[in-house]
């Protein structure tokens, strides 16, 4: 148990490791810092100077050492766009797309699980293949095209819902919330829904496969045969055992989330750090771009790391050798 | 010689499986009785032809600048009182025809979706066939190269691909080669699922009698693998093929629109709303509508047939 | 206290709080990009000075019909021709209370004109500047030089102690690897102080109550958010999320128009767009590889005979911006009615002009535009484009923001690429004369790009430098802005539009040709 608990954190530690030498080489050689940092007038003396500053002079494993080393720390060096500190950038946009994520997530367990076990229940009733065409329709049209909808109905016709911002922010300590204002909160709708419309969709049809999978067992049709109302054997027993499934996808998701954020946060001009991504790489801002790249893959591999272990945790079988594929991708 | 033979073999392997599969009759009958199926492949063959007839149907060839006239700019559609034929669907701020591009840039969605899921799934296969086939150290290392694609969301990957190739590209070659770097970029992510599921059949096979069999006699590894044990896997690589060509397009169109696809001058669909985006507010509703609407509906009927495919060939819910 | 008693005291803070919010003047300021830094001096931008002009003060300043008017300095005046004397104005203080006297000026002076400043080609004949006594500042500048006060609009005053005080007495570099205390911290004489500031997302300005001179302005807030899409920045104001904008686009306007309650003000600023051509041995990135065909100006003459400006005014521009032939707008002292002379668009005669220079097929070559920086810039590349295809011409279109393409410029990595030139703060012609037009030889030329030299033009614009005589000197540019036309050295297209929006909350606001919101000059409801 212990062994293949370390041996989750070592991979994890390993793809991290990787994912930095990606970011050093985009860092490091496609940005060439040198040539980006000083302007034209600087005389070649002082580009040797900013060389030897920066550790270019220093042989690549060196360099690859001190860019871990110090993004360990959180030093992931200035913007070259706005000359900040890019950790404290990222830093200062974290909450804003922590929020919306969390939000989103939210609406597609509690919207998506219902619909799912309905369409399972009696999957030829008329709701059940509406909820199914429906799902199909939310999987299949882009985030941003339904952002763009979203806007064109209910912030220029109606005039209902802000069409961009976080609204007004209560500030607690580094922290920021739009859930403790009107505004904040009356921002937050659009954003959120056209973020969780495509994972209200994927859950839904995922409960629906699940159902449907254990609808089917012996343990279903004893439950029945046992007389039990059809509302405890359908939520009670059959949604209670495909659970599992949908709380490791839904882990796996937030970091999908985290990252496809940054189409919303792009259309309704949320503050978050996704926002700040896009920016970044119309710029060629490579320090902020390296950064995003390690804080969304860190907390990608830590969730699925996270989700791995549960899945050992609660599945006995996979304590054994069989590990490997118990990922559900 | 061993990449030529491995072609050859594949082509056949693929095309007897493609033929059993058309062959099977449940399928053929599952499909004729299928309205949503029907409707889906209709609607898909209706556009993937009129992409790929789009120099004949559009009015205008929308990527040949010389036939982009300001004085065309911004009209309505057709049937509205200020619409000009022969521009059906209106024009945009540049005089491009928006039926005309919209034709060209289904073209180049389907394209790049399709080339970029027939790539992933070429990696896939192999990979998965050699790591499950082989097995050992190769297949520990594959597999684990497998998991560090995965452990990057897939979106930042191919933002991060395409943003970078694009900027080091001189500016003669960037149009003509952004093509090639969003496919790229696409299957750069997605070929792991492939690979694995052909990985775990792979393994399955290979411990089978006729496999041993074949490798008393003296087969070569090679033969097994394509011959014998990938029509096997086939079918699964075919369910999701489609169900990632829908994935696929939106990948591109999603490129696009955040201005890391294609360019303004050859629109892809995503490009057309991204430019479109900004002039809804204005009144120009149809600039970026009707890609939308196009867009939404290839991803629709793709995922529809995807999804009635992976029904029909799945054994359990007979 | 219970529970129940403990809310309702915050609820009813709470509400206290809201009320006094709402009594406020708070003006939110919706622009299309955000200001790059807090600091005056670390970029050459306009438009992160314009705002920072809320915030800092030159020694003088433009009034409300565009005249230089005193501000920090009370008075000056010209010792001999190479030396100036200001008094400055008593009782000022900064935003932190530390008072303001002639230390800050030479601090403020020798920070602007360090090496590292990008704006001390904004102070082209600057020398160096010595105190008097705490209230009065010499400074010297090169012979005759006529338009010192104009630069001097542009040029805000620092305070010395607080400079000192954070280690930010040069400015900003961001090749020392550091961040800049005057980056993200703000410290002036102005009639607004910085509240806070999330770079991309929001910087809030509050009204300095001590400011020295009497508020026209009744705001007590800024709000200032940059929202790049335009589609996003029309939606916030037809809502109500913002109440001005200094970036309406140009589609837009009928919509808005059509909205009661919301103002547009538009007409020409002095911002002219012109093209310009790459003019070494060699281009960057074209079919022809053994000369530069820019060099003939057969060629520059066939390229402008090949766009059709009045489509691109009428359609890119909805007709709002002035098609010219000149690289100045009439405004601009130097302007004569021959500059606004045109070739007619001709197709066919640049198809000819190009054979007889030996490219009857044409050539490509790449085409360098921002898409921030200047009223539908990326449509208009987009146009041209399009318009020189239909004469066999191939532009590799590479479009990207200011920021890059700006390196791309400055290190000569463009054929043919796009620049608007207003003459701020100048408002003179010999602005772009002398900072565009020239060869590049010390403070002159430092957007000579594309290498040009028209030695006959450099000794025109340097006799304009040291006339002090004003008409001699305006004929003098005149006939240097009227040769390098003759030449076709530059493509003018058109003087843009400015078109700023107001919502319902706010009752005047002064625009003038310069672009430049004012806001100590508006006033709310």
């Amino acid at each position: 148990m212990l062994a293949i608990v370390i041996r989750r954190l070592g991979n994890a530690a390993l793809v991290m490791l990787v994912v930095a030498f990606v970011a050093f080489v985009i860092f490091q050689f496609l940005g060439d810092p040198v040539q980006l940092m000083l302007n034209e007038q600087a005389s070649a003396a002082e580009r040797e100077a900013l060389r030897m500053r920066l550790g270019l002079d220093q042989p690549v494993i060196m360099q690859f050492f001190s860019f871990v080393l110090h993004a360990l720390q959180g030093d992931f060096g200035v913007s070259y766009r706005n000359q900040q500190d890019v950790i404290m950038l990222i830093a200062e946009r974290f909450p804003a797309t922590f929020e919306l994520v969390m939000v989103a997530t939210v609406l597609a367990l509690g919207i998506g699980i219902p619909l799912g076990v309905l369409a399972a229940i009696n999957p030829r009733s008329l709701a059940a293949r509406a909820t199914r065409l429906i799902s199909m329709v939310g999987v299949s049209v882009p985030a941003f095209v339904v952002g763009i909808v979203l806007i064109l109905i209910f912030s220029v016709e109606l005039n209902w819902l802000p069409a961009f911002g976080r609204g007004d922010v209560v500030h607690i300590g580094r922290w920021s919330t739009g859930l403790l204002t009107p505004s904040g909160r009356i921002a937050l709708i659009m954003p959120a829904i056209s973020l969780a419309l495509f994972q209200i969709s994927f859950i839904t049809r995922l409960v629906t496969a699940e159902m449907l999978e254990v609808l089917r067992t012996d343990y279903i049709k004893f439950a029945r045969a046992r007389g039990l109302s059809d509302r405890a054997v359908n939520f009670h027993h059959a949604l209670k055992n495909c659970l599992m499934p949908v709380v490791t996808m839904t882990g796996m998701m937030i970091g999908d989330l985290i990252a496809f954020a940054l189409v919303t946060e792009t259309v309704f001009q949320w503050p978050g750090m996704g926002l700040l991504f896009v920016q970044a790489v119309t710029f060629i801002d490579i320090p902020v771009m390296a950064a995003y790249l390690m804080i969304v893959s860190f907390i990608f591999v830590t969730l699925n790391t996270i989700v791995d272990l549960i899945y050992v945790l609660v599945d006995p079988r996979l304590r054994h050798g069989m590990a490997g594929g118990a990922r559900a991708h | 010689m061993l990449t030529e033979k491995l072609t050859a073999d594949k082509a056949d392997a693929a095309r007897s499986s493609r033929l059993k599969t058309f062959l099977d009759s449940d399928l053929v009958y599952d499909f004729l009785h299928s309205p949503v199926a029907l409707i889906s492949a209709l609607v898909l063959v209706a556009i993937a032809m009129s992409a790929a007839l789009a120099p004949l149907l559009s009015p205008q060839n929308p990527y040949d600048l010389t036939q982009l006239y300001l004085d065309k700019a911004e009209l309505p559609p057709i049937w509205t009182a200020d619409g000009e034929a022969p521009y059906l669907l209106g024009t945009d701020v540049q005089g491009r025809d928006i039926f005309s591009a919209i034709l060209y840039g289904s073209r180049i969605s389907l394209m790049i979706g399709f080339a970029g899921v027939i790539m992933a799934a070429t990696i896939g296969v192999l990979v998965g066939l050699i790591a499950g086939y082989i097995g050992g150290w190769i297949d520990n290392f594959l597999m684990r190269v497998g998991d560090l694609v995965l452990s990057i969301p897939t979106l930042l990957v191919a933002i991060l691909v395409s943003a970078i190739f694009r900027h080091l590209l001189p500016i003669s070659l960037r149009d003509a080669f952004t093509p090639v770097i969003l496919i790229i970029s696409i299957s750069v992510t997605s070929w792991v699922q492939y690979a694995r599921l052909v990985r775990a059949s792979a393994m399955v096979e290979a411990r089978k009698e006729y496999v041993l069999a074949a490798r008393v006699l003296r087969v070569s590894s090679a033969r097994i693998m394509l011959s014998h044990i990938l029509p096997n896997v086939m079918t699964p690589v075919l369910v999701t093929a489609t169900l990632n060509l829908g994935l696929a397009i939106l990948a591109e169109a999603t490129l696009s629109f955040l201005g890391v696809g294609m360019p303004a001058t050859q629109p892809s669909l995503g490009t057309l709303i991204r430019i479109g985006n900004q002039y809804f507010f204005s009144g120009s509703w149809w600039v970026v509508l009707f890609p939308a609407l196009q867009l939404s509906l290839i991803i629709l009927a793709v995922n529809l047939l995807g999804d009635w495919l992976r029904d029909a060939l799945n054994p359990k819910l007979h | 206290m219970n529970r129940f008693l403990r809310f309702s005291v915050a609820a009813a803070a709470l509400a206290a709080a809201t009320v006094s919010a709402s009594a406020e003047n708070v003006m939110r300021w919706g622009s299309q990009r955000d200001i790059l830094s807090l600091d005056p001096y670390s970029y050459g931008s306009s438009f992160t000075i314009s705002v920072l002009n809320h915030v800092y003060e030159g020694l003088v300043r433009y009034d409300d019909k565009l005249q230089i008017a005193p501000a920090l300095a009370e008075s000056w005046e010209v010792v001999s021709p190479t030396l100036w004397r200001f008094h400055l104005r008593k009782g000022v203080t900064f935003h932190n209370g530390d008072s303001f006297s002639a230390d800050d000026v030479i601090a403020s002076l020798t920070r602007v004109s360090d090496p590292a400043s990008p704006l001390r080609g904004n102070l082209p004949a600057y020398k160096g500047a010595k105190k008097i006594d705490d209230y009065t500042v010499e400074i010297t500048t090169t012979p005759n030089y006529p338009l010192l006060l104009n630069d001097l609009t542009n040029i805000v005053m620092l305070d010395k102690k607080w400079l000192v005080a954070n280690h930010a007495e040069a400015p900003t570099d961001a090749g020392k690897g550091v961040e800049g205390y005057a980056t993200t911290h703000a410290n002036g004489t102005g009639p607004f102080k910085v509240v806070s500031r999330r770079p991309d997302a929001e910087t809030v300005f509050e009204a300095n109550k001590a400011w020295w001179d009497k508020p026209r302005h009744n705001i007590d807030k800024i709000v200032f958010t940059p929202i790049t899409s335009s589609a996003t920045r029309v939606a916030a104001l037809l809502s109500g999320e913002i109440d001005f904008t200094n970036e309406a686009p140009l589609q837009d306007i009928p919509r808005l128009k059509a909205t009661p309650d919301i103002k547009i003000l538009a007409s020409n600023e002095l911002r002219t767009a012109f093209f310009l051509f790459n003019r070494k041995d060699k281009l960057v990135a074209s079919d022809v590889t053994d000369k530069n065909p820019l060099n003939d100006v057969k060629v520059r003459q066939a390229m402008y005979e090949a766009l059709d400006l009045d489509a691109l005014q009428k359609k890119v521009m909805r007709g709002l911006s002035r098609a010219t032939g000149s690289m100045v707008a009439p405004a601009i002292p130097g302007y004569t009615e021959a500059m606004d002379q045109r070739p007619n668009y001709d197709p066919e005669g640049a198809k000819k002009l190009l054979a007889e220079a030996g490219y009857p097929d044409g050539f490509s070559f790449s085409l360098v535009c921002d898409n921030d920086s200047y009223v539908n810039e990326e449509e208009i590349c987009q146009a041209a484009t399009a318009m020189w295809a239909r004469v066999g011409l191939k532009a590799d279109l590479d479009v990207g923001p200011t920021s890059l393409q700006t390196a791309k410029f400055e290190s000569g990595k463009f054929d043919v690429g796009i620049l608007g030139w207003a003459n701020e703060p100048m408002i003179d012609s010999y602005s772009i004369l002398v900072q565009v037009a020239h060869s590049k030889t010390g403070t002159s030329g430092v957007f000579n790009w594309g290498s040009w030299s028209y030695p006959e033009v450099d000794g025109l614009i340097d006799a304009a430098g040291q006339e002090l005589d004003r008409t001699k000197r305006l004929a003098l540019q005149s006939e240097a802005l009227l040769k390098v036309k003759s030449d076709f050295a530059f493509m003018p297209l058109h003087q843009q539009p400015m078109v700023w929006a107001t919502g319902p909350k706010v009752e005047s606001m002064v625009q003038l040709s310069d672009n430049k919101p004012r806001l100590w000059m508006a006033r709310m409801k």
